[in-house]
Protein backbone atom coordinates (compact mmCIF):
# COMPACT_ATOMS: atom_id res chain seq x y z
CA UNK A 1 0.00 0.00 0.00
CA UNK A 2 3.21 2.16 -0.05
CA UNK A 3 2.43 2.52 -3.61
CA UNK A 4 0.92 5.73 -4.40
CA UNK A 5 -0.94 4.44 -7.26
CA UNK A 6 -2.35 1.42 -5.77
CA UNK A 7 -3.70 3.86 -3.55
CA UNK A 8 -5.57 6.05 -5.79
CA UNK A 9 -6.89 2.68 -7.37
CA UNK A 10 -7.97 1.70 -4.52
CA UNK A 11 -9.78 5.21 -3.65
CA UNK A 12 -11.27 4.96 -7.13
CA UNK A 13 -12.74 1.13 -6.90
CA UNK A 14 -13.94 2.38 -3.62
CA UNK A 15 -15.64 5.01 -5.16
CA UNK A 16 -17.08 3.19 -7.70
CA UNK A 17 -18.58 0.70 -5.20
CA UNK A 18 -19.65 3.71 -3.30
CA UNK A 19 -21.39 4.86 -6.03
CA UNK A 20 -23.26 1.67 -6.86
CA UNK A 21 -24.38 1.02 -2.97
CA UNK A 22 -24.20 4.36 -1.46
CA UNK A 23 -27.88 5.92 -1.07
CA UNK A 24 -28.19 8.65 -4.33
CA UNK A 25 -26.76 12.10 -3.48
CA UNK A 26 -28.46 15.29 -4.59
CA UNK A 27 -25.00 15.05 -7.55
CA UNK A 28 -26.13 11.24 -8.62
CA UNK A 29 -29.88 12.34 -9.06
CA UNK A 30 -28.42 15.57 -11.59
CA UNK A 31 -26.11 13.48 -12.94
CA UNK A 32 -29.38 10.76 -13.72
CA UNK A 33 -31.33 13.32 -14.87
CA UNK A 34 -28.67 14.26 -17.69
CA UNK A 35 -28.08 10.49 -18.67
CA UNK A 36 -31.56 10.44 -18.88
CA UNK A 37 -31.43 13.90 -21.57
CA UNK A 38 -27.89 12.15 -23.10
CA UNK A 39 -29.72 8.41 -23.54
CA UNK A 40 -33.25 10.01 -25.12
CA UNK A 41 -30.67 12.04 -27.17
CA UNK A 42 -29.14 9.06 -28.16
CA UNK A 43 -31.91 6.66 -29.11
CA UNK A 44 -33.75 9.44 -31.04
CA UNK A 45 -30.41 10.11 -33.82
CA UNK A 46 -29.62 6.78 -33.84
CA UNK A 47 -33.26 6.00 -35.27
CA UNK A 48 -33.60 8.91 -37.08
CA UNK A 49 -30.39 7.94 -38.81
CA UNK A 50 -31.65 4.08 -39.65
CA UNK A 51 -34.87 5.25 -40.45
CA UNK A 52 -33.34 7.30 -43.31
CA UNK A 53 -30.21 8.72 -44.65
CA UNK A 54 -31.69 11.43 -46.42
CA UNK A 55 -33.61 12.98 -43.75
CA UNK A 56 -30.62 13.61 -41.28
CA UNK A 57 -28.23 14.58 -44.48
CA UNK A 58 -26.70 18.10 -44.27
CA UNK A 59 -27.99 20.97 -46.62
CA UNK A 60 -24.67 21.03 -48.69
CA UNK A 61 -24.89 17.25 -48.79
CA UNK A 62 -28.37 17.32 -50.53
CA UNK A 63 -27.23 19.85 -52.91
CA UNK A 64 -24.41 17.58 -53.80
CA UNK A 65 -26.41 14.24 -53.99
CA UNK A 66 -29.39 16.53 -56.12
CA UNK A 67 -26.72 17.63 -58.76
CA UNK A 68 -24.95 13.95 -58.49
CA UNK A 69 -28.75 12.90 -59.65
CA UNK A 70 -29.12 15.76 -61.89
CA UNK A 71 -25.81 14.70 -63.74
CA UNK A 72 -26.86 11.45 -64.03
CA UNK A 73 -30.45 11.90 -65.38
CA UNK A 74 -28.44 14.33 -67.87
CA UNK A 75 -25.96 11.88 -69.05
CA UNK A 76 -28.81 9.10 -68.95
CA UNK A 77 -30.99 11.65 -71.49
CA UNK A 78 -28.37 12.31 -73.46
CA UNK A 79 -27.60 8.03 -73.76
CA UNK A 80 -31.46 7.56 -74.47
CA UNK A 81 -31.27 10.35 -76.86
CA UNK A 82 -27.74 9.35 -79.19
CA UNK A 83 -29.48 5.49 -78.52
CA UNK A 84 -32.88 6.66 -80.33
CA UNK A 85 -30.85 8.33 -82.91
CA UNK A 86 -29.05 4.91 -84.30
CA UNK A 87 -32.33 3.41 -84.01
CA UNK A 88 -33.65 5.96 -86.27
CA UNK A 89 -30.98 5.59 -88.60
CA UNK A 90 -31.08 1.90 -88.63
CA UNK A 91 -35.19 2.06 -89.35
CA UNK A 92 -34.84 4.36 -91.89
CA UNK A 93 -31.98 2.36 -93.56
CA UNK A 94 -33.81 -0.88 -93.03
CA UNK A 95 -36.58 0.69 -95.23
CA UNK A 96 -34.29 2.39 -97.81
CA UNK A 97 -32.58 -1.36 -98.00
CA UNK A 98 -36.01 -2.75 -98.74
CA UNK A 99 -37.39 -0.48 -100.86
CA UNK A 100 -34.63 -0.83 -103.02
CA UNK A 101 -34.78 -4.40 -102.82
CA UNK A 102 -38.59 -4.10 -104.39
CA UNK A 103 -36.94 -1.58 -106.81
CA UNK A 104 -34.49 -4.24 -108.30
CA UNK A 105 -37.06 -7.06 -107.93
CA UNK A 106 -38.86 -4.93 -110.36
CA UNK A 107 -36.56 -4.11 -112.81
CA UNK A 108 -35.27 -8.04 -112.87
CA UNK A 109 -39.49 -8.91 -114.03
CA UNK A 110 -39.28 -5.99 -116.11
CA UNK A 111 -36.06 -6.76 -117.78
CA UNK A 112 -36.49 -10.68 -117.59
CA UNK A 113 -39.65 -9.82 -119.88
CA UNK A 114 -37.70 -7.94 -122.12
CA UNK A 115 -34.72 -10.03 -122.29
CA UNK A 116 -37.19 -13.54 -122.63
CA UNK A 117 -36.06 -15.24 -119.75
CA UNK A 118 -39.09 -15.38 -117.78
CA UNK A 119 -42.43 -16.17 -118.95
CA UNK A 120 -45.25 -13.17 -119.37
CA UNK A 121 -48.77 -13.08 -119.08
CA UNK A 122 -51.53 -10.30 -119.92
CA UNK A 123 -53.67 -8.98 -122.69
CA UNK A 124 -52.62 -9.40 -126.29
CA UNK A 125 -53.20 -10.73 -129.12
CA UNK A 126 -52.91 -13.93 -131.23
CA UNK A 127 -51.65 -13.74 -134.31
CA UNK A 128 -52.94 -17.00 -136.74
CA UNK A 129 -50.92 -17.33 -140.17
CA UNK A 130 -51.69 -20.09 -142.32
CA UNK A 131 -49.66 -20.55 -145.19
CA UNK A 132 -50.69 -23.52 -147.33
CA UNK A 133 -49.02 -22.69 -150.67
CA UNK A 134 -45.52 -21.76 -148.76
CA UNK A 135 -45.90 -18.20 -149.84
CA UNK A 136 -44.69 -16.83 -146.51
CA UNK A 137 -41.38 -15.58 -146.14
CA UNK A 138 -39.12 -14.58 -143.04
CA UNK A 139 -39.13 -10.92 -144.30
CA UNK A 140 -43.19 -10.97 -143.93
CA UNK A 141 -42.73 -12.40 -140.30
CA UNK A 142 -40.38 -10.04 -139.25
CA UNK A 143 -42.48 -7.24 -140.92
CA UNK A 144 -45.25 -8.63 -138.40
CA UNK A 145 -42.98 -8.57 -135.39
CA UNK A 146 -41.66 -5.08 -136.23
CA UNK A 147 -45.03 -3.92 -136.53
CA UNK A 148 -46.35 -5.75 -132.86
CA UNK A 149 -43.19 -3.53 -131.70
CA UNK A 150 -43.80 -0.75 -133.13
CA UNK A 151 -47.70 -1.30 -131.65
CA UNK A 152 -45.87 -1.74 -128.42
CA UNK A 153 -45.66 -5.62 -128.00
CA UNK A 154 -43.90 -6.18 -124.72
CA UNK A 155 -43.29 -10.31 -125.33
CA UNK A 156 -43.69 -11.97 -128.55
CA UNK A 157 -43.64 -15.66 -128.97
CA UNK A 158 -43.96 -17.41 -132.89
CA UNK A 159 -44.65 -21.04 -132.22
CA UNK A 160 -42.34 -22.29 -129.56
CA UNK A 161 -39.44 -19.59 -130.19
CA UNK A 162 -39.50 -15.99 -128.22
CA UNK A 163 -38.74 -13.15 -130.42
CA UNK A 164 -36.12 -10.82 -128.34
CA UNK A 165 -33.66 -8.19 -129.93
CA UNK A 166 -31.12 -10.42 -131.38
CA UNK A 167 -33.61 -12.90 -132.44
CA UNK A 168 -32.51 -13.73 -136.83
CA UNK A 169 -35.26 -14.87 -139.35
CA UNK A 170 -33.66 -16.40 -141.80
CA UNK A 171 -35.14 -18.29 -145.01
CA UNK A 172 -33.61 -21.93 -146.13
CA UNK A 173 -35.10 -24.68 -147.54
CA UNK A 174 -36.92 -26.35 -145.09
CA UNK A 175 -39.06 -23.18 -144.30
CA UNK A 176 -38.66 -20.07 -142.11
CA UNK A 177 -35.15 -20.56 -139.38
CA UNK A 178 -35.70 -18.86 -136.14
CA UNK A 179 -33.25 -18.37 -134.30
CA UNK A 180 -31.82 -21.66 -135.93
CA UNK A 181 -35.01 -23.51 -135.13
CA UNK A 182 -37.38 -24.61 -138.17
CA UNK A 183 -40.59 -22.87 -137.80
CA UNK A 184 -43.13 -24.94 -139.85
CA UNK A 185 -46.83 -23.33 -140.53
CA UNK A 186 -49.24 -22.35 -139.78
CA UNK A 187 -46.92 -19.63 -137.72
CA UNK A 188 -49.13 -18.92 -133.86
CA UNK A 189 -47.53 -15.51 -133.21
CA UNK A 190 -48.56 -14.25 -129.75
CA UNK A 191 -47.84 -10.61 -128.30
CA UNK A 192 -48.94 -9.12 -125.11
CA UNK A 193 -49.86 -5.20 -125.06
CA UNK A 194 -52.81 -3.36 -125.69
CA UNK A 195 -54.90 -5.61 -127.62
CA UNK A 196 -56.84 -3.22 -129.77
CA UNK A 197 -53.06 -0.88 -130.24
CA UNK A 198 -51.75 -4.07 -131.85
CA UNK A 199 -54.59 -5.62 -133.44
CA UNK A 200 -55.62 -2.14 -135.21
CA UNK A 201 -51.25 -1.99 -136.02
CA UNK A 202 -51.74 -5.86 -138.13
CA UNK A 203 -54.76 -4.02 -140.02
CA UNK A 204 -54.03 -0.81 -141.03
CA UNK A 205 -53.97 -0.14 -144.96
CA UNK A 206 -51.57 -1.78 -146.82
CA UNK A 207 -50.30 -3.19 -143.94
CA UNK A 208 -49.12 -6.90 -142.49
CA UNK A 209 -52.41 -8.28 -142.91
CA UNK A 210 -52.84 -7.29 -146.21
CA UNK A 211 -49.00 -7.95 -147.17
CA UNK A 212 -50.26 -11.49 -145.80
CA UNK A 213 -53.24 -11.70 -147.69
CA UNK A 214 -51.66 -10.79 -151.26
CA UNK A 215 -48.69 -13.36 -150.69
CA UNK A 216 -51.64 -15.80 -150.45
CA UNK A 217 -51.64 -16.58 -146.99
CA UNK A 218 -54.35 -16.48 -144.55
CA UNK A 219 -53.90 -14.76 -141.47
CA UNK A 220 -56.29 -13.78 -138.49
CA UNK A 221 -56.23 -12.20 -135.23
CA UNK A 222 -57.96 -12.84 -132.06
CA UNK A 223 -57.81 -10.97 -128.87
CA UNK A 224 -57.17 -12.29 -125.32
CA UNK A 225 -57.08 -10.48 -122.07
CA UNK A 226 -54.98 -13.80 -120.87
CA UNK A 227 -51.90 -14.22 -123.72
CA UNK A 228 -49.70 -16.18 -122.49
CA UNK A 229 -46.22 -15.89 -123.57
CA UNK A 230 -44.28 -18.91 -122.15
CA UNK A 231 -41.03 -19.85 -124.58
CA UNK A 232 -37.51 -18.88 -123.03
CA UNK A 233 -34.57 -17.53 -124.15
CA UNK A 234 -31.22 -18.22 -122.55
CA UNK A 235 -29.38 -15.19 -122.12
CA UNK A 236 -25.71 -15.25 -122.86
CA UNK A 237 -23.90 -13.70 -120.78
CA UNK A 238 -22.14 -10.07 -122.23
CA UNK A 239 -18.23 -11.31 -123.37
CA UNK A 240 -17.38 -7.86 -124.17
CA UNK A 241 -19.27 -5.37 -123.11
CA UNK A 242 -19.91 -4.10 -119.77
CA UNK A 243 -21.55 -1.69 -117.99
CA UNK A 244 -20.14 1.22 -118.41
CA UNK B 1 -26.36 3.48 -10.34
CA UNK B 2 -28.89 5.90 -10.35
CA UNK B 3 -26.95 7.65 -13.21
CA UNK B 4 -27.37 4.25 -15.46
CA UNK B 5 -30.88 3.66 -14.23
CA UNK B 6 -31.29 7.72 -15.83
CA UNK B 7 -29.71 6.63 -18.93
CA UNK B 8 -31.45 3.31 -19.30
CA UNK B 9 -34.84 5.20 -18.70
CA UNK B 10 -34.05 7.95 -20.80
CA UNK B 11 -32.87 4.96 -24.07
CA UNK B 12 -36.68 3.66 -23.33
CA UNK B 13 -37.94 7.06 -23.84
CA UNK B 14 -36.18 7.73 -26.96
CA UNK B 15 -37.48 4.33 -28.37
CA UNK B 16 -40.86 4.04 -27.32
CA UNK B 17 -41.83 8.03 -27.75
CA UNK B 18 -40.01 8.31 -31.32
CA UNK B 19 -40.06 11.98 -31.35
CA UNK B 20 -39.69 13.38 -35.02
CA UNK B 21 -36.47 15.73 -34.62
CA UNK B 22 -37.08 19.30 -35.57
CA UNK B 23 -35.50 20.41 -38.89
CA UNK B 24 -33.62 23.01 -37.46
CA UNK B 25 -32.07 20.68 -34.85
CA UNK B 26 -30.96 17.75 -36.98
CA UNK B 27 -27.43 18.89 -37.81
CA UNK B 28 -26.82 19.67 -34.26
CA UNK B 29 -28.02 16.74 -32.73
CA UNK B 30 -25.65 14.11 -33.03
CA UNK B 31 -22.65 16.83 -32.54
CA UNK B 32 -24.80 17.33 -29.20
CA UNK B 33 -24.57 13.71 -28.33
CA UNK B 34 -21.36 13.40 -28.89
CA UNK B 35 -20.35 16.48 -26.76
CA UNK B 36 -22.62 15.19 -24.22
CA UNK B 37 -20.19 11.50 -24.28
CA UNK B 38 -17.47 13.33 -23.54
CA UNK B 39 -18.71 15.32 -20.54
CA UNK B 40 -19.96 12.07 -19.23
CA UNK B 41 -16.12 10.15 -19.55
CA UNK B 42 -15.00 13.43 -17.88
CA UNK B 43 -17.39 12.94 -15.20
CA UNK B 44 -16.80 9.63 -14.88
CA UNK B 45 -12.82 10.05 -14.91
CA UNK B 46 -13.34 13.50 -12.23
CA UNK B 47 -15.40 10.82 -10.38
CA UNK B 48 -12.62 8.42 -9.82
CA UNK B 49 -10.03 11.10 -9.56
CA UNK B 50 -11.90 12.02 -6.52
CA UNK B 51 -12.71 15.43 -7.42
CA UNK B 52 -16.20 14.85 -8.91
CA UNK B 53 -18.36 18.19 -8.72
CA UNK B 54 -21.89 17.70 -9.85
CA UNK B 55 -22.09 21.13 -10.68
CA UNK B 56 -19.24 21.07 -12.68
CA UNK B 57 -20.64 17.86 -14.61
CA UNK B 58 -23.05 19.90 -15.41
CA UNK B 59 -21.78 22.82 -16.58
CA UNK B 60 -19.44 20.66 -19.13
CA UNK B 61 -22.14 19.00 -20.57
CA UNK B 62 -23.88 21.27 -21.15
CA UNK B 63 -21.30 23.79 -21.94
CA UNK B 64 -20.02 21.26 -24.68
CA UNK B 65 -23.52 20.35 -25.67
CA UNK B 66 -23.65 24.79 -26.57
CA UNK B 67 -20.49 25.12 -27.52
CA UNK B 68 -20.14 21.76 -30.04
CA UNK B 69 -23.79 23.55 -31.94
CA UNK B 70 -22.33 26.87 -31.63
CA UNK B 71 -19.62 26.00 -33.77
CA UNK B 72 -21.25 23.76 -36.35
CA UNK B 73 -23.40 26.52 -36.30
CA UNK B 74 -20.89 29.33 -37.30
CA UNK B 75 -19.89 26.42 -39.45
CA UNK B 76 -23.17 25.78 -41.22
CA UNK B 77 -23.14 29.81 -41.85
CA UNK B 78 -19.78 30.22 -43.40
CA UNK B 79 -20.43 27.06 -45.65
CA UNK B 80 -17.79 24.67 -44.04
CA UNK B 81 -20.75 23.19 -41.47
CA UNK B 82 -20.24 19.78 -42.56
CA UNK B 83 -15.99 19.88 -42.30
CA UNK B 84 -16.51 21.88 -38.94
CA UNK B 85 -18.71 18.76 -37.44
CA UNK B 86 -16.26 16.54 -38.66
CA UNK B 87 -13.29 17.91 -36.37
CA UNK B 88 -15.47 18.66 -33.27
CA UNK B 89 -16.60 15.16 -33.81
CA UNK B 90 -12.83 14.45 -33.83
CA UNK B 91 -11.90 16.06 -31.46
CA UNK B 92 -13.90 15.03 -28.65
CA UNK B 93 -13.63 11.73 -29.47
CA UNK B 94 -9.76 12.00 -28.29
CA UNK B 95 -10.94 13.65 -25.56
CA UNK B 96 -12.78 10.35 -24.81
CA UNK B 97 -10.60 7.88 -25.90
CA UNK B 98 -8.11 10.17 -23.26
CA UNK B 99 -10.75 9.66 -20.24
CA UNK B 100 -11.03 6.49 -20.93
CA UNK B 101 -7.47 5.41 -21.05
CA UNK B 102 -7.29 7.56 -17.68
CA UNK B 103 -10.39 5.47 -16.09
CA UNK B 104 -8.98 2.43 -17.30
CA UNK B 105 -5.74 3.10 -15.49
CA UNK B 106 -7.61 4.14 -12.26
CA UNK B 107 -9.85 0.49 -12.32
CA UNK B 108 -7.10 -1.61 -13.36
CA UNK B 109 -3.25 -0.59 -12.36
CA UNK B 110 -2.90 1.14 -15.72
Amino acid sequence: MADPTDDSTNDAKQRLKDAFLSRPTRGQVVVAILFCALGFAFAVQVQSTQEDALTTARTSDLVRILDDLGEQRERLAGETASLETTLDDLRTGADRESAARQEARERLETLGILSGTVPAVGPGIVLTVSDPEGAVDAADLLDAVQELRDAGAEAIQINDVRVVGSTSFIDSSDGIVIDGEVATPPYLIRAIGDADTLSSALAIPGGVLEGLAESGAQATVAEGTRVAVTALKDLQAAEYARPA
Amino acid sequence: MIALLGLVIGVILGLVLQPTIPVALQPYLPIAVVAALDAVFGGARAYLDGIFNDRVLVISFLGNVLVAALVVFLGDQLGVGAQLSTGVVVVFSIRIFANAAAIRRHIFHG
